[in-house]
């Protein structure tokens, strides 16, 4: 036993040690200039708190990226179990998969020239509906400048599930997979049609697999911010001004005192938000 | 009686008849999405083989303020390697920036294979009281975003004075616990009984370590690096806060400051950044898809 804690600590420490320097003790440095004035240090109570809760930047900010957290989650997980489920029916699915998931692999920066000939006010979104029109006789031409107006949110949207259906569905597809067939088997026997099978064999064994997918896509959708910024720059449409925007334009302004404050309460909110999902999923293991 | 054999064999042939649609409409479903998925690529790769003349005629409406349309040919009608020639033998600048991309992803990988995977095999072979805590610790900062970290990241760099250096963007991710986390898995995935088997043979620690953890649990260690490398080549935030200098820049930084005008040479550098992903993504592709499962296994 005692051996064992020695090697426990040997094979941890480097990474423990770089961790401390370069992550804990920054932050905590960081806690503690949350209450200090950004210039000359003095202790300034809460301050800082008070100024970044009545910045109307920081409360936009907020509330765009709940928003949008809370729009694209639930949309990516739905949209990632329905195509599991439907992939989960064919015999080979390697090629299907792999163009699913390549826009992962796909750097951001080499497909912004792409979007923004989508989405500029003459680009083949408008094209296309135009021309959807002129067939329908529904409509004219429509010159919505996607990125420059409200719908920017939008096309955030689409390429957040652009770029991370393809894991969701390997994620979901890996659930699927450890179902063990006898228990379909069984309810075919017992008469139990498709439908039925779905809701109580497929969906109750998939819980453990809903948890993590919702932990990965929330840490992914913070990385959204690499479309947003190179598609619009560093303050674009309201619609689209997220959290991330706020510290980093408060980095380049050298306002870091407002930034230590922001990054302790969003640090704290998610860490109580990380530790209460584990807690959840624990339960729900037990 | 005959009738009979001809109404079975119709009931069989309508069974065969649903059963080949139920599939063609699930491809068909499957396909849809897919093309959305497929068009941005299939238009980054024609526009990298057009000419300027073709090019600035499909993008005309973006230069003038009218209301016509952009067109485009996925096929360009007078296919050029012109932008690459240009890239490749005229514009030296893109080679720098090319190493720089190379040269912070290989050393941010090695890095963490000599950091995070000790401390991987730590969390997964030895449990002691404790570990279960400061494991979840290594989650919680897995999850936090870079903006969270970005000001304390800034503080200690700078104090070491290591602002606008590589050093500013590698040190700070070679200690990712992603890393960790993925390899924890594949260690995980090995039965423990092999390690107290060679235990009882005499094996030292460090020897189960290096002889039998790693070649078994490589598989958590290759989907590491995979996701690493695709993660790293995209690296945005952390070059944008921490270097100012554009010679040290990665590609992924550079590629968005090229205007419209030079629409043909963005669409090339584009695709030559591509070339190492795509290298990446068709050989590493098993470990891809076992690391975004790794990533999603609970302890």
């Amino acid at each position: 036993m005692k051996r064992k804690r020695k090697y426990f600590y040997v094979f941890l420490l480097p990474s423990f040690a770089g961790i401390a320097l370069f992550v804990l003790l920054p932050f905590a440095d960081v806690v503690k200039r949350s209450f200090t004035t950004a210039v000359t240090g003095q202790f300034n109570g809460i301050k800082n708190y008070q100024t970044i809760f009545h910045n109307q930047a920081f409360l936009l900010a907020v509330e765009n990226t709940l928003k949008f957290t809370f729009v694209c989650i639930p949309f990516l997980v739905l949209a990632g179990f329905f195509t599991a489920l439907l992939l989960d029916q064919l015999e080979s699915k390697g090629i299907v998969k792999s163009v699913y998931l390549f826009p992962l692999a796909m750097p951001t920066a080499t497909i912004v020239m792409v979007w923004k000939m989508i989405f500029y006010k003459q680009g083949f979104l408008n094209l296309f509906l135009t021309r959807l029109g002129e067939w329908t006789g529904f409509w004219g031409e429509v010159h919505t400048d996607y990125l420059g107006s409200e719908a920017a949110f939008w096309v955030l949207v689409g390429s957040y599930i652009w770029k991370n259906l393809g894991y969701t569905v390997v994620l979901w597809l890996a659930g699927l997979m450890g179902i063990p067939t006898e228990y379909y088997e069984a309810a075919k026997v017992d008469g139990a049609n498709s439908l039925q099978r779905l809701w109580y064999i497929t969906l109750p064994n998939l819980k453990g697999s809903l948890y993590t997918i919702v932990i990965l896509s929330f840490l992914n959708s913070f990385k959204i911010y690499r479309e947003a910024y190179l598609t619009s720059g560093a303050y674009p449409d309201k619609s689209i001004y997220l959290l991330q925007h706020v510290f980093n334009n408060w980095f380049v302004n050298l306002e870091l005192d407002k930034m230590a404050a922001a990054a302790v309460c969003t640090g704290g909110l998610l860490m109580i938000f990380i530790l209460f999902l584990q807690r959840l999923w624990d339960r729900n293991e037990a | 009686m005959r009738m009979e054999v001809i109404k079975k064999k119709n009931e069989k042939f309508i069974k065969q008849a649903k059963k080949h649609f139920k599939k063609i409409s699930v491809v068909f479903l499957l396909l849809v999405p897919a093309i959305f998925v497929v068009m941005p690529v299939l238009i980054l790769l024609s526009g990298a083989l057009m000419d300027t003349y073709e090019l600035r005629n499909y993008l005309s409406s973006v230069f003038s303020q009218g209301n016509e349309f952009i067109s485009w040919k996925l096929i360009p009608d007078y296919p050029s390697f012109a932008n690459y020639k240009k890239i490749l033998l005229e514009t030296p600048q893109f080679f720098i920036l090319f190493w720089n991309s190379v040269k912070l992803v290989v050393c941010i990988l090695m890095g963490q294979l000599v950091m995070a995977v000790p401390a991987a095999w730590g969390f997964a072979v030895y449990q002691v009281k404790g570990s279960r805590v400061l494991f979840a610790l290594y989650v919680v900062l897995m999850l936090l975003p870079f903006q969270v970290t970005m000001l304390s990241s800034y503080l200690v760099l700078n104090k070491f004075s290591l602002i606008n250096t590589h050093l500013s963007i590698i040190l700070p991710a070679v200690f990712s616990t992603f890393p960790v986390f993925l390899s924890y898995g594949g260690f995980r995935a090995i039965p423990a009984q092999l390690f107290e088997a060679a235990r009882i043979d005499g094996a030292g620690e460090l020897t189960i370590f290096l002889n039998l953890g790693i070649p078994l649990g490589k598989s958590g260690l290759l989907s590491a690096m995979v996701l690493g490398f695709l993660e790293y080549w995209n690296m945005m935030e952390q070059p944008m806060a921490f270097l100012e200098d554009k010679f040290l820049w990665p590609l992924s930084l550079y590629l968005p400051e090229i205007t419209w005008g030079k629409a043909g040479f963005a669409f090339c550098a584009s695709v030559i950044t591509l070339i190492p992903v795509m290298f990446v993504f068709v050989l590493g592709q098993d470990y891809l898809e076992q690391g975004i499962i790794y990533s999603g296994l609970k302890e």
